[in-house]
């Protein structure tokens, strides 16, 4: 049961972000990235860990991607026009990336470096999260938000009204 | 024999028996409301207004509301040329499903006792039921940006960008209300969230139970104002202001899909209420902690403190002008989101003091 459901949630993450990357049109690829991210959520619910989930669509669908649609119709971008050239040279850099990511698994499962192991039952409830994160791992918890605190303050800098004699 | 918590595993037919019936109550008990409440509506703001509000259908026109749909029912339904299509049909049923599917986590009384299984008199119990409210209300966007961008129309895009704006900036502030609350309940799941609130107020008062809006009167002030702005319901109805883009989003709608639009509108005011009660108010439990009071059925209270609660909002919408949309980007960002954040840190270092 639970293989089924992992591949079909598989299927369907993997068809919505294909088509997400191949859409002309910003808003259909926006919601095509909102359904895989969807299925993504039900994965890791299926993985034991319902509050991986519930992040997932609170900040990926339902924030992130509202921003971008937001963004997209605020500059109101129309579909691209056909680029000119060949078109090996655009799709050349992204076929070789990707054959070689496709190598490397392919050598990956051959090694199989998790033979005959399988993933038990596991079920993750939200307060060891919350314990694992600001117990063991907080300091690396404080940079990132250190991080996202510079590139706040950097935003801020760079959007910030401009006062006289400056920028001229 | 000591009873146990039905499940799936112990005796699946009785379970999904039992889950069917509760689901078609919930459901029909939130429609009810729903179409009663646009009834109730125009009934309050007439009275505020002095007029008299529906009169002609039925007594004090009580059956307006089957008038009202019935009417919206057999009008023309006109999609413009120019629509995306697709879009343009879902975006009604994008509103009001992560509406309606939130009620499924909110508890309406005790565990009843019937043979030998306790049955929970909520549709499921989620250990992160707040943070699945917190992504379904951050759901019901979509309806309205999809709506805004199918139609074609400027009047419609704008009402569109404005409510994700507006969705953005209130869900951050509405999130960290919250935290505050689990920060004293130490659990995400509602059921427990509820127990808790019937305890003894701060330990002691055994007459007053703990409701967390004693504790936390700030985080319950800045949850009303973040979620009436999340809903987009007056003062914030910033994507619909009729006065400056027609009807906003749904200008380009009619018929049975402008009648969604309404349904949504309220069935969103409906699982707002019914969350600021359950996180706030205690729940489905009694407001004092006396015989008679608590021989009424839980369902019973948890029903008072959502019209009440409904009331409040109507008589916010009779009594305030729309807030300018400037007004309403600085006052969610320079005024809910840092008392939100002061308010966590102050509870934070009550809590780790206290213990």
């Amino acid at each position: 049961m639970t293989t089924v459901l992992f591949y079909i949630l598989g299927f369907i993450m993997l068809t919505a972000t294909l088509l997400c990357i191949t859409r002309r049109n910003p808003v259909h690829a926006v919601i095509y990235l909102v359904a895989g991210f969807f299925a993504l959520a039900l994965m890791f619910y299926l993985l034991g860990a319902p509050l991986a989930a519930a992040w997932q669509i609170i900040v990926y669908a339902g924030a992130i991607m509202v921003l971008f649609l937001f963004i997209i119709m605020m500059l109101g971008l129309a579909p691209q026009e056909t680029p000119e050239g060949p078109g090996w040279r655009r799709w050349g850099p992204l076929v070789l990336l990707s054959a070689s990511l496709m190598v490397c698994t392919v050598l990956l499962i051959m090694q199989d470096p998790a033979a005959g192991k399988e993933i038990g039952d596991f079920y993750l409830a939200p307060q060891a999260v919350g314990e694992s994160l600001f117990g063991r791992y907080v300091l690396a918890v404080e940079m990132v938000s250190f991080q996202l605190l510079f590139a706040t303050i950097g935003a801020y800098l760079l959007g910030r009204p401009l006062s006289k004699g400056e920028g001229q | 024999m000591t009873p146990e918590m039905l499940s799936l595993s112990n005796s699946p037919g009785i379970f999904i028996g039992v889950m069917l019936v509760k689901i078609l109550v919930v459901f029909m008990v939130v429609m009810l409301s729903v179409a009663y409440a646009t009834w109730w509506e125009r009934k309050i703001i007439g009275h505020m207004q002095t007029r008299l509000g529906p009169m002609r259908t039925g007594w004090h026109g009580l059956l307006q509301p089957f008038a009202d749909g019935i009417k919206l029912f057999f009008k023309e339904e006109i999609i413009p040329t120019q629509a995306t299509i697709v879009p343009f049909l879902l975006a009604p049923a994008m509103i009001l499903v992560p509406a309606l599917i939130t009620v499924a986590v909110i508890p309406f009384g005790p565990d009843l006792h019937i043979g030998n299984f306790l049955i929970p008199q909520q549709i499921t119990d989620l250990n992160v039921g707040v943070l699945y409210i917190l992504a379904f209300a951050g759901l019901g966007i979509y309806g309205i940006v999809l709506a805004g961008w199918a139609s074609n129309s400027k009047y419609s895009l704008l009402g569109g960008v404005r409510a994700s704006a507006q969705m953005i900036s209130y869900e951050l502030a509405a999130g960290l209300t919250i935290i505050a609350v689990f920060m004293l309940s130490e659990t995400l799941s509602l059921r427990e969230i509820v127990a808790l609130q019937q305890e003894p107020l701060w330990g002691i008062c055994s007459f007053v139970p703990n409701w967390y809006v004693f504790t936390q009167p700030l985080a319950f002030g800045l949850f009303i104002i973040t979620g009436l702005a999340e809903i987009n319901r007056t003062p914030f109805d910033m994507p619909e202001a009729e006065s400056e883009l027609v009807s906003g989003f749904c200008t380009e709608y009619s018929s049975m899909k402008y009648a969604l639009f309404f349904l949504a509108e309220y069935a969103n005011m409906i699982v707002i209420s019914a969350i600021t009660a359950t996180l706030f108010l205690g729940g489905w439990s009694a407001p004092l902690n006396w015989g008679l009071f608590n021989m009424i059925p839980g369902f019973v209270w948890l029903l008072a403190k959502v019209y009440f609660l409904m009331f409040c909002f109507m008589w916010l919408r009779a009594t305030f002008p729309r807030v300018r949309y400037d007004q309403l980007m600085r006052m969610g960002w320079k005024v809910l989101l840092p008392l939100a954040l002061a308010n966590v840190v102050v509870t934070g270092l009550v809590v780790v003091v206290l213990q």
